[in-house]
């Protein structure tokens, strides 16, 4: 683009003049840009979903089917890969596993993150609220061997425990970082009106901004879980045989020989379809704490 | 204390009432102290200990004697044109070609996304899919799409005569399979973000240019876009540090070690492998504090230029 287009007006003014005093509508979209749009818009879903639905397909396909190319769209379904899967004993614990890490990993990170991007947003607590969200960018592999050393000499390796302080890592910083936009953007006025009726400072806090903040909090909590269930390399070095969380017990179908196509994909829709039944749902929440922050500037 | 709330200095009476005044009075650092606490002991410290390790020959277990060695693995490291700098070059690649194409397109689709219509829900559920769903899974779901033999990618290429890609089994062409992996999964995460910053424009600047006679492209380039550059800067830092940290979709499909000939071993696959298969913990760390330093260097570079937008 040269310089000269955003001195000059494209049209001369005589030209302009007219045009601009006419009443228009307010986004003229033209025809062909209409069609554009639709075709784009769909190639777009088209795209994203795509993979997603042939994930599903194959999870419904005998081995035999997968292996060949005629039988892509028509088959017949077969649930026989999801009793390979929970045939397996163990599965319904590794489903059990990643729901009770997820769970109280975004309990607890609640519990600490909230009153702390309470505070931090309060008393504008810069350094600290740095300090929290530097976890955003350390890499985790850089605190598993440090965790690992401790952990193993409590003996907590292979434990629960381990595995939801290790989510936390990842949640802590994500409840501050929405909490604390969250807050921000909540109005000082209410808790002063509560002082002046007798709350004490804390009081004002817990009665009148916590329930005012419970959307945030929703927003936090539902995006926690999705980070915990789908999170992967804490789980791979710390977790047990009992513990196991689901992105690590899906390895168990990827063996050096041979892989079975159809148990894995089937493993793959067993993790991914409760995630993504909880973000239809919590759309709304999702988009708002991904988002959170990000346009303040 | 900066907020200028009104304090309740009230008499103190009994045990309880004293904590609560004191409670109330700090009450700055009691609200703080829990997460701090957690961010020191889980965070800041085994920090330290990674940096005291790289400065040590620890290896085989942490538990075993291990001498002070100085900056020689940091020697090693950046002498290292076998495994570290090739490392180093695939997080760039991977990086740079991943955050190019998702900025690119999630800039164009949440202009697509900007003004309203019919049908918007079903569009934005299907945006927000490929966000929520596991990596690992992801990984696993793309493996058997690109299968080089029963693969539907090479099925539908033969549709249109083109012949059979390697895809994720290539040694030349699995890094960038994996970039197209992460820019599927991802780029809706940049929608989302630069859609919400959009809505948020006023409407004036835009509709003035328009009157103005400004072309579409004129508009978006001269108005639209640098009024959304403070939400895109974030976007590209929000984004750049996850891909940087890209762990799980390169274990899915190419397992340890990023492959067998290391075709898609970044930084952090390369510290992972040295801390857990090779267990050569000094080595590792050298490596993880350089790639800290050099995310932390990106992030400088990035919110130094977002300041300057900003003004």
């Amino acid at each position: 683009m040269s310089s000269v287009v955003d001195k000059q007006p494209a049209v001369p003014d005589a030209a302009r003049l007219p045009a601009a005093f006419k009443k228009r509508p307010k986004h003229p979209a033209t025809r062909a840009y209409g069609l554009f749009r639709v075709l784009a818009l769909v190639i777009i879903v088209l795209t994203f979903l795509a993979p997603l639905v042939w994930m599903v397909l194959s999870s419904l396909k005998t081995n035999v089917d997968i292996y060949d190319p005629t039988a892509a769209f028509v088959f017949s379904p077969t649930l026989q890969n999801y009793e390979t899967v929970f045939g397996q004993a163990s599965y319904l614990q590794y489903i059990f596993n990643s729901f009770w890490i997820g769970i109280w990993a975004t309990v607890l990170s609640m519990i600490l993150g909230v009153p702390a991007a309470y505070s931090m947003s309060r008393f504008v607590m810069k350094k600290s609220a740095a300090v929290v969200l530097m976890a955003r960018i350390i890499p985790g592999v850089s605190l598993l061997v440090p965790w690992y050393f401790v952990f193993s000499n409590l003996g907590l390796v292979g434990g629960y425990s381990v595995l939801i302080l290790s989510h936390m890592f990842v949640l802590l910083p994500l409840f501050v970082y929405i909490m604390m936009s969250f807050f921000d953007s909540l109005p000082l006025e209410l808790e002063e009106q509560g002082q002046v009726d007798g709350l004490t400072p804390i009081g004002a806090f817990l009665r009148i901004a916590l329930p005012l903040s419970v959307p945030g909090i929703a927003t936090a909590s539902i995006l926690s879980f999705i980070f915990s269930w789908n999170n992967f390399m804490f789980a791979l070095v710390l977790s047990g045989s009992s513990t196991k969380t689901l992105p690590v017990a899906i390895f168990d179908f990827v063996a050096y020989a041979s892989i079975d196509w159809g148990g894995l994909m089937a493993a793959a829709v067993i993790i991914t379809v409760p995630i993504m039944v909880i973000a239809l749902f919590t759309q709304k929440y999702i988009v708002s704490g991904l988002t959170a922050g990000a346009t303040k500037g | 204390m900066s907020t200028g709330s009104p304090q309740n200095d009230r008499p103190t009476k009994g045990a309880l009432d004293s904590f609560s005044h004191w409670a109330n009075k700090h009450r700055k650092w009691v609200l703080a102290a829990p997460a701090m606490i957690f961010t020191a002991l889980l965070i800041a410290f085994p920090l330290g200990w990674t940096l005291y390790l790289s400065l040590t020959d620890s290896s085989g277990s942490v538990r075993a004697d291990s001498e002070f060695i100085g900056l020689e693995n940091y020697g090693e490291v950046l002498t290292d044109f076998d495994r570290f700098w090739p490392a180093v070059g695939r997080t760039l690649y991977f990086t740079g070609g991943a955050l190019a194409f998702e900025m690119a397109l999630g800039m164009a689709i949440a202009l697509l996304l900007w003004r309203p219509f019919r049908g918007e829900k079903w569009v934005r559920v299907a945006i927000l899919l490929p966000l929520v769903a596991t990596p690992v899974a992801v990984g696993m779901m793309w493996s058997l799409i690109l299968d080089p033999n029963i693969g539907f990618a090479n099925q539908a290429l033969s549709w249109f005569g083109i012949p059979p890609q390697p895809w994720l089994a290539g040694q030349d062409t699995a890094l960038t399979t994996l970039m197209f992996v992460d820019i599927w999964q991802w780029t809706p995460m940049v929608v989302l973000i630069l859609l919400a910053g959009l809505t948020s424009l006023s409407d004036e600047p835009d509709e003035a240019a328009r009157v103005d006679g400004a072309s579409a492209w004129q508009r978006f380039w001269y108005v639209t876009f640098p009024l959304v550059m403070p939400v895109f800067i974030t976007a590209i830092l929000l984004r750049g540090i996850d891909a940087l940290k890209t762990y799980d979709i390169l274990y899915a499909t190419k397992g340890k070690g990023g492959g067998s000939f290391h075709e898609v071993e970044t930084l952090n696959v390369y510290a992972y492998g040295l801390s857990f298969d090779y267990n050569d913990y000094g080595m590792s760390s050298a490596v993880l504090i350089i790639f800290f330093m050099m995310i932390v260097g990106c992030i400088w570079l990035l919110t130094a230029r977002k300041k300057r937008s900003n003004r």
